[in-house]
């Protein structure tokens, strides 16, 4: 009898969290083991939205790479192309005009915003506050209407090309970016009204998850995940791409490495983004937005009617597209998300050779054994929440 | 022959009249709390809420109810199907028999029993019954999980609000409702009530009927971020429904409880005419909404409390307050010589 109940073990109750899961973030399938609600063990099971973006994106040109990449980061979108757009133009050899420079990270700074509300409030959301998300919902909106007004889309916007980026702003929308930037800290402040010195909210976040500066670099984190840790590592400072290095701003960082952390890190740089649109809006230069090689960019509409030259090269770059010099490229960008790199790789034709992702997501999920392991089940809803994966970039 | 109808068969019919009175306006006031919670909730969070179904959303929990109705109830493979089917209908047969000792107004009460405030709290207690059945029975689990995270909850709270009681039974010296509502009675109005003097126990009181109620922001049995909609992740049509129109009659019975013992009931919250002439249930009515808002308010605000966070505040917060609150007001009691005579309800 003694034997017996020696022998028998104790399984632990293993779950599947997801993938129809409303706090999995899209179609995330965690399987945890648990004793009791305590977490052993956390096993992310990715790859349900896998689409071979890379595989494709070698089979088309590389104007027509560009959609590809809003549809990684779906969150985000404009930070992706940025990325593609700065692998290409390396290859090329291309400098942007000034103004196009200004456009870009004036629109990268809106898709900071709109990822970093979608973040915040889904967190909130996560931890069972359903208010911010609500609120946060009418100012994504507005910014997606400056999506529309100056692409056409709201979403998948094909906006920042090789070159630069498609066209102009639009009449007006400089003054109407301008007025939003006056409404938005109120957006802010009311939102952490509702969340920062929350005694639940707090009890749901101080402490949960922590990393520390070393395991987070060991575990390849990029963004506010490192930054809440406390390292100020950001591309845009470390590096700068287009016109950072001229915008004036400061690096939020973290103490504890937690998900409270990692969430003031994010309502900070909400407000440093506001900071840097309003310079770009300040200094924007005239000019073009695109570089004037009609190889790379095609000409203006108006030029195609006269201009026979202008009409042979428009048909040339909406058909064949144009040659990339042999040669290799690792350009990353800071998406809002963390490091999200290019590594392309051009054998001198029309279609890149080779298009490696970094998605920043990837890197973050990878550490979710590492960050929920000994927490209870609803703080590695917490986790997850802080840790801002969307399963486009994770999944490619 | 006389006799027995006479002492049989037309109290038993008045006594089922009267229940049909106190049930279908509860229904009624359940479909629509569902509606205002969307409201306000809605407004709170700067949207319309439902609007499009009849004259200001009026008709939407006549459409709700209609389409659970029409469903299709799945019983799941694995389940034990008694008990599965079991366990909406104890939850929501708890929820209405809880209100037959609730005075609406003076002598407006089905069952003025002397132990009406005990009756309500083994009612209640009974409740958690329905959600572990349910949880158990569906063999699945986040139900499970839901189950169990009630089942704690719920008894941890459940001992604090006894104290509570405690504590306004002291001061009231009845176990009887409408007793109690008596005893709140003064030339102060709203501030001869309990809810002055004995405050911290009613905030306990209101909080713990939060958790009691599963609502905001200790919904941890069906947390939807956590365990997608807990204890009824299983059940659907009507059998959902039962579980969904429990919860909210048990909110509207907690919202009634917190009147009765601390808001005065059905008196008027000043007590000079005119305020006089408007009928007590019309205060009670307005009473009770007051708290069912507050409910609601709670909902849109606060994140949701952790299971181990919630049960430290139970047991290390509310509980040893709740306790030492009982010896305050008992030594007050006794050493001003407040100590009220023991009442016996009319009868």
């Amino acid at each position: 009898m003694a034997r017996r109940l020696a022998e028998s073990e104790i399984k632990n109750l293993t779950m599947n969290f997801g993938p129809q899961h409303p706090a999995a973030h899209g179609v995330l399938r965690l399987v945890v083991e648990m004793d009791g609600e305590v977490i052993e063990r956390a096993d992310p099971h990715i790859g349900l939205l896998h689409r071979g973006t890379e595989k494709l994106i070698e089979h088309k040109t590389y104007t027509q790479a560009v959609p590809y990449f809003d549809r990684l980061d779906y969150v985000a979108p404009m930070c992706q192309e940025h990325a593609f757009a700065l692998a290409t133009e390396k290859l090329l050899g291309i400098e942007v005009p000034e103004r196009g420079q200004y456009v870009r990270v004036l629109f990268s700074e809106i898709t900071r915003l709109l990822n970093h509300i979608m973040n915040v409030c889904a967190f909130a959301l996560d931890v069972g506050a359903m208010t911010p998300f609500l609120w946060g919902f009418e100012e994504r909106e507005k910014m997606m209407g400056f999506y529309d007004r100056v692409s056409g889309a709201r979403l998948h916007a094909a906006y920042f090309r090789p070159g630069g980026v498609h066209r102009d702003l639009p009449a007006g929308l400089a003054d109407e970016i301008a007025e939003f930037c006056r409404t938005f800290p109120g957006f802010i402040d009311d939102t952490e009204s509702l969340l920062t010195e929350n005694r639940i909210f707090k009890q749901r976040t101080v402490d949960i998850g922590v990393i520390s500066q070393e395991d987070a670099l060991d575990w390849g984190l990029s963004g506010p995940m490192l930054r809440g840790s406390g390292l100020p590592w950001d591309l845009r400072k470390s590096q700068p791409y287009d016109v950072y290095d001229r915008m004036d701003f400061d690096i939020p960082v973290g103490k504890n490495g937690d998900c409270y952390d990692r969430y003031l890190v994010r309502i900070e740089e909400m407000r440093q983004s506001l900071r840097i649109i309003q310079q770009c809006l300040d200094e924007l230069p005239d000019g073009p937005v695109k570089t004037q090689d009609n190889k790379i960019s095609p000409p203006g509409r108006a030029e195609m009617k006269g201009s026979m030259e202008a009409l042979i090269h428009h048909f040339k770059l909406y058909t064949e597209g144009y040659k990339v010099p042999a040669g290799e490229t690792y350009t990353a960008v800071e998406a809002p998300k963390g490091e999200f790199g290019v590594y392309l790789v051009s054998d001198g034709t029309n279609k890149p050779y080779r298009c490696k992702i970094r998605a920043p997501g990837f890197a973050h999920l990878a550490a979710m054994d590492f960050l929920s392991r000994g927490h209870m089940l609803a703080d590695s809803v917490a986790i997850l929440g802080a840790m801002d994966i969307v399963f486009g970039e994770i999944d490619r | 022959m006389v006799s027995f109808w006479t002492a049989y068969v037309w109290p038993a019919a008045a006594i089922v009249g009267y229940i049909l009175l106190i049930v279908l306006p509860l229904l009624g006031c359940i479909a629509y709390l569902i509606l205002a919670e969307r409201k306000v909730i809605a407004s709170m969070q700067m949207r319309k809420g439902p609007n499009v179904v009849g004259p200001f959303g009026l008709f939407q929990p006549i459409a709700d109810g209609l389409k659970l109705l029409t469903k299709e109830t799945i019983i799941p493979a694995g389940a034990n199907r008694v008990v599965f089917l079991l366990a909406p209908m104890l939850t929501f047969m708890l929820a209405l028999v809880a209100w037959a000792v609730i005075p609406f107004d003076l002598g407006w009460v089905l069952a003025d029993i002397n132990v009406g405030v005990l009756y309500l709290f083994a009612i209640s207690s009974l409740g958690v019954y329905g959600i572990l059945m349910a949880g158990w029975a569906s063999n699945s689990r986040y139900p499970f999980l839901g189950a169990l995270r009630s089942a704690a909850q719920m008894v941890s709270y459940e001992v604090s609000i006894g104290f509570v009681i405690v504590t306004v039974l002291l001061c009231a010296g009845s176990l009887n409702l409408s007793v109690i509502v008596q005893a709140q009675e003064g030339t102060a109005g709203l501030f001869s009530w309990f809810w002055l003097p004995l405050l911290p126990m009613f905030i306990v009181f209101f909080v713990s009927a939060l958790a009691e109620t599963n609502r905001a922001p200790f919904d941890l049995p069906e947390a939807e971020a956590e365990l997608v909609a807990g204890y009824n992740v299983e059940y659907s049509a009507m059998m959902f429904a039962l579980f969904f129109l429990g919860e909210y009659a048990n909110m509207i019975l907690m919202s009634a409880m917190a009147v009765v013992l601390f808001l005065g009931g059905w008196l008027s919250p000043i007590p000079y005419e005119p305020f006089t002439w408007i009928p007590g249930i019309v205060w009670f009515a307005l009473k009770t909404a007051l708290v069912l808002f507050t409910f609601l308010w709670v909902r849109a605000t606060f994140p949701r409390y952790r299971y181990d966070q919630l049960m430290r505040l139970g047991w290390k917060v509310f509980l040893p307050l709740s306790l030492l609150w009982v010896v305050v007001t008992a030594g007050a009691l006794v050493a001003f010589d407040w100590v009220p005579e023991p009442v016996m309800a009319r009868s």
